[in-house]
């Protein structure tokens, strides 16, 4: 049922920390510096077929951060953008899943969405991190980024027979990232009329699984959503938040976590808090990046190909 | 990694470059925020006090009543916020960003 295998560069006690936080299923090839994540035995089918969908995930840009982990944020988020520009094919989309701006002030939101116009693509799609949220419930960030959304925020579309939905965790914190009763039951009602085999791929800042709850690295109420995907054969989560790669599979579920534009932070658990790292000269890169997704018509699962920001 | 403390080369020399903070001074006024802490935890202040909470992490954060009472916005670095507390009673806040960080302020007669 599941897998695991040790991932290049993981020293033996970290593997042994890994698999006592989350028990179980980490798939990651480590090859020529990128990290390909994918359900094993996928692979190699959905390399032959040409993608019936391909698209790019961003995620925590912090425009607006300055401080010494990484003092030029727009910078590298650029980078990032010419990056995906550089893909050598026109993503069907590209996501950003949350803290686009580091502080949610006005000028901040003016500057990433300005920024994202620059992406070659015919759409980009954000859900709101809980810097985008901090003190009004979310109303500047949907202003700049909530045309055509549902309640918060939240929302759903199809392309190429996938299922996306966009949802908001970054409203009404307790201690973990939270949907709330109104976007279950929208959650509920979206998926009602869809057959089984339909893939199902949600957004959200925060991840929906348990990564590391001491530092709300989770999402309180996400059982309950993930109840009602439970039917389906293919249910891939994509968050951000967490500013690292990791990902974890349950059941039907594949959750991945992304890492960020902006700067690294610890690995869960590691030091007191989940502050901003600083890391030594010229290695800030290697903790930044995109994501490339696809998914091939009669694949299970989605293939992911993690890059390093170049 | 190196536990560094990023953020904290800026001229007032902060008292939290060390872990284990002692409490604060008793009967201040100030809540210090640093490494996704308020300390002290929990301030007690005479009614019509002005309390003032001080940023000291990288990361910026708030203070948010849990009955909405009051909520700061987001304070970078160094930023401050104040509120003075007119009504005797006990005041649980988190930071909104954070809402595993609590503090509460009790204030009384």
């Amino acid at each position: 049922m599941s897998t695991e295998h040790d991932p290049a560069g993981m020293t033996r006690r970290q593997l042994i920390r890994h698999s006592a936080w989350f028990g179980a299923a980490v798939v990651l090839t480590v090859a020529g510096g990128e990290v390909i994540s994918h359900i094993a035995g996928s692979a190699d089918a959905a390399q032959t077929a040409k993608p019936a969908l391909r698209f790019a995930q961003i995620s925590d840009s912090h425009i607006g951060f300055n401080g010494p982990a990484n003092p030029n944020v727009a910078d590298t988020f650029n980078q990032a953008i010419g990056q995906i520009n550089g893909l050598g094919f026109t993503p069907d989309f590209v996501i950003h899943t949350g803290d686009l701006t580091h502080l949610a002030t006005p000028a901040q939101f003016d500057q990433v969405k300005q920024m994202l116009t620059d992406l070659n693509t015919p759409h980009v799609f954000t859900v709101p991190g809980e810097h985008d949220s901090t003190d009004d419930a979310g109303q500047k960030y949907r202003q700049a980024f909530g045309a055509g959304t549902r309640g918060d925020g939240w929302y759903s579309f199809d392309i190429a027979g996938v299922h996306l939905i966009g949802l908001v965790n970054t409203l009404n914190l307790k201690k973990l990232g939270h949907l709330g009763a109104d976007q279950l039951e929208f959650i509920e009602k979206d998926v009602a009329g869809l057959p089984n085999d339909t893939p199902i791929i949600v957004f959200s800042h925060i991840p929906l699984f348990a990564m590391y709850p001491d530092w709300g690295w989770g999402t309180d109420d996400a059982a309950q959503a993930l109840s009602y995907l439970k039917r389906f054969s293919s249910v891939t989560c994509l968050n951000g938040h967490v500013h690292q790669l990791f990902s974890k599979t349950e059941g039907n579920v594949t959750f991945y976590s992304a890492t960020t534009t902006a700067y690294p932070l610890p690995a869960p658990g590691q030091g007191p808090a989940p502050k901003p790292m600083t890391l030594p000269a010229g290695k800030l890169h290697d903790a930044l990046g995109i994501r490339e997704v696809s998914y091939t018509k009669g694949q299970q699962a989605l293939a992911l190909k993690d890059e390093k920001l170049t | 990694m190196t536990p560094g403390m990023p953020g904290m080369q800026t001229p007032p020399p902060a008292p939290s470059a060390t872990a284990p903070q002692s409490p604060a001074p008793q009967g201040g006024t100030a809540v210090n925020i640093s490494d996704f802490k308020f300390n002290p935890a929990t301030l007690t202040v005479p009614a019509g006090t002005t309390v003032t909470w001080t940023n000291q992490d990288e990361e910026p954060h708030t203070v948010a009543a849990k009955d909405g009472s009051f909520h700061s916005p987001a304070m970078d670095t160094h930023a401050t916020y104040s509120f003075t507390f007119t009504t005797p009673g006990s005041y649980d806040y988190i930071c909104s960003i954070h809402p595993f960080m609590t503090g509460t302020v009790v204030v009384t007669k």
